[in-house]
């Protein structure tokens, strides 16, 4: 759900951008002096992953298509602040060397599936865990709802920009949007939780790692 | 092991790329919406292009040139977020 060039209006790309980089500025500043040996090498993995994985569309209902973000998957890993590090990076790459995301779009772009996507990402994934704490299956479960619930409010805070921005009214962008990706987030909530396994089976040591 | 850990996570990311041909075409949520509900042309043109649509320019297999610009990008997004995570490193 990149926003390219041409959708937003100057007000909301403004907005948008201011933010996110307050957002940004201030997690950096969460951040500076408190990442260990073992999260600096994380981050770029994460990052690398991610980029890899958002270039493979999966298909859904009806001639779309949806892809991992990954915002969800980044935050239960490393927490929020250095999850939103590891999103930017991705969206930074992609709109200044791919042209996937517009420049002028790169604000609301890191709103919803950087600071959006994480923060609800890793606070639902700490309720459901919570919720169902003893249970085999509460970091899976918590994966794929925390998944599932980042991509539908990226999609919401997406339709609500549109409609601010005069390009969709309200009535329409946020039924379709929130709609199509409540399938695509399907596909997101697997691969985080499977990704989460796979950590999990490999190297459990991570997921124990602080969360900043 | 300890370093080993993250060489296999970067080597994911680059095995992942080769699966990129496959990707499926078909246009994303935004985009099947702005289409659906007549936005879509409110797209502009972007300022600059370096390697647009994850199409790595002047080579002529497509596949090949998707693969390319994927193992770009995964290298640029490994050296930034990497370089920036080290910038914030614990104290001593």
């Amino acid at each position: 759900m990149h926003i390219p060039d041409g959708f937003l209006n100057v007000a909301t790309a403004a907005g948008t951008y201011v933010i996110s980089a307050g957002g940004v500025g201030y997690g950096l500043r969460r951040l500076a002096g408190k990442l260990g040996e073992k999260q600096i090498p994380t981050v770029g993995v994460m990052a690398a992953f991610i980029f890899a994985a958002q270039m493979l569309n999966f298909p859904v209902a009806g001639g779309t298509s949806g892809h991992l973000v990954g915002g969800a998957l980044a935050a239960i890993l490393l927490g929020p602040w250095t999850g939103l590090l590891v999103m930017t990076c991705v969206l930074l790459v992609q709109a200044i060397v791919f042209q996937d995301g517009g420049i002028t779009a790169l604000g609301a772009n890191v709103l919803n599936m950087g600071i959006i996507s994480v923060f609800l990402g890793y606070y639902v994934y700490r309720i459901v865990c919570g919720l169902l704490k003893g249970k085999g299956l509460a970091e899976p479960v918590g994966g794929f709802v925390a998944g599932w619930v980042s991509i539908v409010a990226a999609a919401v805070a997406c339709a609500i920009e549109l409609a601010l921005s005069g390009t969709s009214p309200v009535g329409v962008a946020l039924p379709a949007m929130a709609g199509v990706h409540a399938l695509i987030g399907i596909g997101e909530g697997l691969i985080t939780a499977l990704v989460l396994g796979f950590v999990k089976a490999t190297r459990p040591d991570l997921l124990a790692l602080e969360k900043i | 092991m300890e370093k080993k850990w993250w060489l296999w996570g970067i080597i994911i990311a680059f095995a992942l790329v080769l699966l990129s041909p496959l990707a499926s075409p078909w246009p994303d949520g935004l985009e099947r919406v702005a289409e659906d509900f007549g936005f879509i042309e409110r797209a502009k043109e972007p300022l600059f292009e370096i390697i647009p649509d994850y199409v790595f320019p002047g080579v002529g297999n497509e596949a090949l040139a998707t693969i390319l610009a994927g193992i770009v990008g995964v290298a640029i997004t490994l050296a930034l977020s990497y370089g920036l995570a080290s910038l914030l490193k614990q104290r001593a």
